[in-house]
């Protein structure tokens, strides 16, 4: 026993001088980040939470660019979704040229090349090789068709495309009718996204109204909204779209469609955010702050709006960006379908739907392959995004 | 006296004493909850989480109120301050000389002024503060709801409150999770002490916390009552804190008070066979009195408040039982001085207390 | 590292009659904060069919110390330094000082040795009994299956060792109970059943972290009872972890008390109790109230709280609480160990290891 005893003795000698230079330095620094710790409000607490899932992270910058397209859609676009040349129906995708071959040697000069095809007799199927002579420069913030940003500014300029604004420039490849699909799935993101956002928050509004009244009071009140919510959840999702979808009025415009599909989207969408407020009411009025919060005197909407909404803002915030990526794929489905948007107006589901048929994809897989990435990446992107976001949701709980 | 009615025994006596010394009269008090069952979700049975209290709580004084989980203890904090709404009884509050006002049956939107009287402190110091919130806003809340202060004001009290309870007033624009368990707990009991309470309504409020910091928010406790002249309900199953915090203890089981007495008689000499097994049941910090004692081992468990026994509800498990313990539910009656037991047998029993020894 | 803690184990040295020994343990959690030393130094001895208790505060590393004996330490918490050395017997050899010697420290925490050891050799039991029983398995079940994971019995014989075993811990018709759900069973019928299940492999070591904590003082009466009883039949060893000295007081043979992850002083109940070296142990002996002392007395306390685990204080990780503090001293220098006597074992530099105080020493000891 004695015996033993000088190595612990030892140990513990050692170890003091080895930490003491580390502590005594680090005890300032530690404590003024402890300072800012202790002062940190929820949302910085979630944010140094959040900063550390890397897939969040990128996932969330992933995000903002799909937004800034929505926003700038005409802007990013190099040609507007509905510019066709009969010339290059079913163009394949070019490659950009950085460098130019002269006579004189390599000079810096973006371009692409310009096309040759031949058709086949029987099949009608161009065959597209690429002609060496021809040569378009591209280049950024070059003047193309004309449009009006948000409706207010007009202007002509992209943020890149071929001097020559009829030049053919397919860098993801050409539809049937010779459109450029990259601009027509940066297009078709402004419509797709814009109906996630607004169909999200169109079911927060009724989630939060329904789900905050059926929480708070509950009683009967909760039990007549949670038996809708049950009926509203026990109807098969698609065939309820498709024959919401199919009793939109044939007269309507593009316009009223949009907002006609949004709104059945949200009918089945408010109710899983409703759950989410009405389960978060339910616990936070069992908490004890809430009821020293009562037992201080403060008045019932204070409570709601000052004591328990703050808590579980977080939480719903998490849970709208997990709600968008279905409200993406819903609009996808109706419109591949053909029950939702239709031509000319341009969203993923419209876009897919031109790639419906076999030969499409044999021979020109690009009008399949380019909006269905556009759709995966997307929707993966927000889901991880609302992981981490719900992961950092609750930063008091370790 | 002694003859005076079964259920109003104590209430009576009360009514007697009701003075200027009287600040909380409980009468028959009473908390029901129904269980629902089926579709229509009609009430099967009552569980009877409070059932028939009658105590008074004296001005300046600190009484006790313990019993095991379950027994309704929390319960009847939670009527006092009217979280919950009782189901039955009188909870008359004696203010300044006025008439006193039945709390039980004010309605919600005038509990506000009561409110600022009667306060309370939560057991959980890390769960009844708001984690979104600095102290500032914590302890301030009180003061901006009743309109007592804003702006600077408002900090300068929130200041003050926080160095009375023992900490800096820098900390005011901290959140809760930079403090330590005894360090929340004394947030809230700045939060209770802002609106300057008359009755203050302590929920286990040592329970959670360590026991090098449960001494000194026990002493915070006794100087603060000094200052301001509070008057405690102090809600606890630890016996051994009890004894030192409180002038009366009131003994509870199954919903029910079973005996109350002032603390050196109760713990000396207590009454009711319950109490006996409570007291034996502490384990006492002295490794030499172990093998000396005969300690009392209750068997069974706790009575379920929804299907109590018949008769006395701690007949099945109390070592000096008779049959009509079994039969006859014994009436809470006072014994002459001032202490009162439901026992039958509370005069034939000789009951071992706590002694002090010389450790 | 582990190739020594292995050289050690072969050569074995341990008292005759200890059955486990901690020597100076070391369990950090290397957090995004900062690492945290749960335990840092401790060291004690369990003897034979007896009851350590290990007291301290919340932070104090003594739940860390018990997981890190049978390697269930949460992630990313590692005993990265010390040994835990354990005397294992053969099955039905009897409970003596024979045995093969294991360093539980050096043994893979997911490896066989150490499996047949967790909940064969060694039980633990826990403040929350629904966190260790399944919810959706009957008691019986969920003994039997701890029998038949360590031992090679029949269905019919484990059953029938499950109701005895149930039995014995005290739960009444013991035969219907088998087949009821932990939710169905009162709090003190669960810790009981817990129990049971615990000693289902008549373990050499029970570990019972917090077990009356959450109970009323009437059950925890009742648990303690039992547990005192059942160590007179299977005569195992208790370590008993808890911050009521009240228990520590009735349940132990020696104690060991523990303040930021560092056992400060360690010895028999009775000299702990009415002769308390360390100042820490001194003054949670006063900050205690006692029933029997009256009403309205001011009780002494321990001045400030227990420190940030990320930031614990130099030197003694008691010196900015302790009414004794030597300055230039307790604030450098971590006190080594000191043995008193036999038994007692004190880290304080009150009682020797600082340069100045070797004439203190010599005066305690």
């Amino acid at each position: 026993m004695t015996h033993v005893e000088p190595a612990p003795d030892t140990t513990g000698a050692r170890v003091d001088p080895d930490t003491s230079p580390e502590g005594s330095s680090a005890v300032p620094g530690g404590t003024k980040r402890r300072n800012n710790l202790y002062t940190a409000s929820q949302w910085r607490l979630m944010w140094w939470r959040f900063r550390k899932h890397k897939l969040a992270m990128v996932s969330a910058i992933f995000v903002v660019f799909v937004y800034l397209l929505v926003l700038f859609a005409e802007f990013f676009a190099p040609f507007h979704s509905s510019d066709f040349d009969a010339e290059y129906q079913h163009a394949p995708p070019q490659s950009l040229h950085l460098f130019e071959e002269t006579d004189d040697g390599t000079r810096f000069n973006p371009h692409v090349k310009g096309f040759d095809y031949e058709s086949d007799e029987e099949t009608w199927r161009r065959t597209y090789t690429t002609d060496e002579s021809e040569i378009y420069p591209v280049r950024p913030f070059v003047h193309g068709h004309e449009y009006e940003l948000f409706g207010l500014i007009t202007t002509d300029i992209h943020l890149f495309g071929p001097t020559d604004p009829d030049a053919p420039m397919y860098l993801f490849g050409a539809d049937r009718n010779g459109r450029d699909i990259l601009s027509r799935v940066i297009y078709g993101t402004q419509i797709s996204m814009s109906i996630g956002v607004v169909g999200v928050v169109l079911s927060l509004v009724l989630g939060i109204v329904l789900g905050g009244v059926s929480g708070y009071f509950g009683g009967w009140i909760d039990s007549a909204i949670q038996r809708v919510i049950e009926f509203v959840r026990s109807l098969p999702e698609i065939p309820l779209w498709m024959a919401l979808a199919a009793a939109l009025p044939q007269s309507w415009s593009q316009v009223q469609v949009y907002f006609g599909i949004t709104v059945i989207l949200s009918i089945v969408g408010w109710t899983t955010l409703a759950r989410v407020v009405r389960g978060k009411f339910f616990s936070l009025r069992e908490e004890d702050f809430v009821t020293a919060a009562v037992l201080d005197g403060v008045s019932k909407p204070r409570v709601i709006f000052r004591h328990m909404l703050p808590s579980f803002t977080s939480h719903i915030i998490a849970a709208v960006t997990l709600a968008i990526p279905a409200m993406i794929l819903a609009e996808t489905a109706l419109s591949f379908l053909g029950l939702g948007l239709t031509e000319p107006t341009v969203s993923w589901g419209v876009l897919l739907r031109e790639a419906q048929d076999i030969p499409s994809i044999a021979h020109t897989p690009w009008v399949l392959i380019v909006p269905a990435v556009a759709v995966i990446t997307t929707v993966l992107a927000l889901n991880f995004l609302g992981d981490g976001l719900r992961d950092a949701a609750d930063p008091y709980n370790k | 006296m002694t003859t005076a009615g079964h259920n109003v025994g104590t209430a009576g006596i009360a009514g007697d004493n009701v003075g200027d010394d009287v600040l909380l009269d409980v009468r028959n008090l009473q908390l029901h909850f129904p269980i629902r069952r089926g579709l229509m979700r009609r009430p099967a049975g009552y569980v009877r989480a409070v059932d028939g209290l009658d105590f008074v709580i004296r001005r300046g004084e600190t009484l006790g109120l313990v019993g095991e989980s379950g027994c309704g203890k929390t319960s009847t904090g939670r009527c006092v301050v009217r979280s919950y709404d009782p189901t039955g009884g009188e909870i008359l509050y004696h203010g300044n000389g006025t008439q006193p006002a039945d709390i039980a049956k004010v309605k919600s939107t005038a509990l506000k002024q009561y409110r600022r009287a009667i306060r309370m402190i939560f057991q959980d110091p890390h769960s009844s503060l708001n984690p979104r919130m600095t102290l500032r806003d914590i302890v301030g809340e009180p003061l901006k709801v009743h309109g007592i202060a804003s702006g600077s004001e408002l900090d300068e009290r929130v200041a003050s409150l926080l160095q009375t309870v023992g900490l800096r007033p820098e900390y005011m624009s901290r959140y809760p999770h930079a403090f330590s368990g005894g360090e929340r707990q004394r947030v809230g009991i700045a939060r209770a002490l802002s609106l300057d309470p008359r009755l203050v309504i302590a929920d286990e409020a040592i329970s959670a916390l360590d026991v090098s910091v449960r001494a000194q928010i026990l002493n915070l406790l006794q100087d603060l009552q000094a200052d301001r002249h509070l008057t405690y309900l102090f809600i606890s199953h630890d016996l051994s804190v009890v004894e030192y915090l409180c002038d009366r203890v009131a003994v509870m089981y199954v919903g029910k008070i079973v005996e109350m007495a002032d603390t050196a008689s109760l713990f000396t000499a207590p009454q009711h066979p319950y109490t006996e097994a409570l007291l034996s049941a502490v384990p006492k910090p002295d490794p030499l009195l172990r093998d000396r004692r005969e300690r009392i081992v209750l068997s069974g468990d706790v009575a379920d408040p929804a299907d109590p026994p018949s008769g006395c509800y701690f007949h099945p498990r109390c070592p000096y039982a008779q049959p009509i313990c079994a039969t006859e539910e014994p009436p809470l009656r006072d014994l002459g001085n001032g202490n009162s037991v439901a026992c039958h047998f509370a005069e034939e029993l000789d009951l071992r207390g706590v002694t002090a020894h010389t450790g | 590292m582990v190739a020594e803690s292995v050289q050690t184990s072969a050569s074995p040295e341990l008292d005759h009659d200890s059955l486990l020994s901690v020597r100076a343990l070391q369990t950090h959690f290397p957090l995004d904060q900062g690492l945290v030393k749960a335990v840092d130094g401790a060291s004690f001895d369990i003897r034979q069919g007896t009851t350590l208790c290990v007291v301290g505060e919340s932070g104090c590393g003594k739940s860390v110390t018990a997981r890190s004996i049978l390697q269930i330490v949460d992630r990313p918490g590692r005993v990265v330094g010390g040994e835990i050395l354990f005397r294992r017997q053969r099955r039905g050899a009897g409970k003596g000082p024979d045995g093969e010697i294991v360093d539980l420290a050096a043994l893979d925490p997911k490896g066989a040795q150490m499996r047949r050891i967790r909940g064969g050799d060694i039980a633990m039991i826990f403040q929350e009994p629904m966190t260790s029983l399944s919810p959706v398995h009957t008691i019986g079940n969920q003994i039997v299956e701890a029998i038949q994971l360590h031992e090679n019995v029949s269905n019919r014989e484990a059953k029938e060792r499950a109701v005895e075993v149930l039995h014995k811990v005290g739960v009444p018709r013991a035969k219907q109970r088998f087949d009821s759900y932990p939710f169905e069973l009162s709090g003190g019928l669960r810790q009981r059943a817990m129990i049971a299940m615990a000693l289902s492999c008549n373990p050499a070591l029970l570990i019972a972290d917090e077990p009356t904590t959450a109970l009323d003082v009437t059950t925890q009466a009742q648990i303690l009872e039992l547990m005192r009883e059942l160590q007179d039949d299977y005569g195992m060893a208790i370590m008993f972890i808890t911050h009521d000295l009240g228990v520590v007081a009735e349940m132990a043979d020696d104690v060991v008390v523990m303040y930021l992850g560092m056992t400060v002083e360690r010895g028999d109940v009775v000299s702990i109790f009415h002769d308390p070296q360390h100042p820490y142990t001194r003054a949670l002996l006063r900050s205690i109230p006692t029933m029997g002392m009256g009403t309205r007395t001011r009780l002494n306390t321990i001045k400030g709280m227990v420190p940030d685990p990320y930031d614990r204080p130099h030197g003694c990780p008691f010196h900015n609480r302790c009414g004794e503090y030597m300055p230039g001293t307790c604030d450098q220098i971590v006190p080594p160990p000191i043995d008193l006597d036999e038994h007692r074992q004190v880290r304080c530099l009150l009682h020797g290891g600082a340069p100045s105080s070797g004439v203190r020493n010599e005066v305690n000891t």
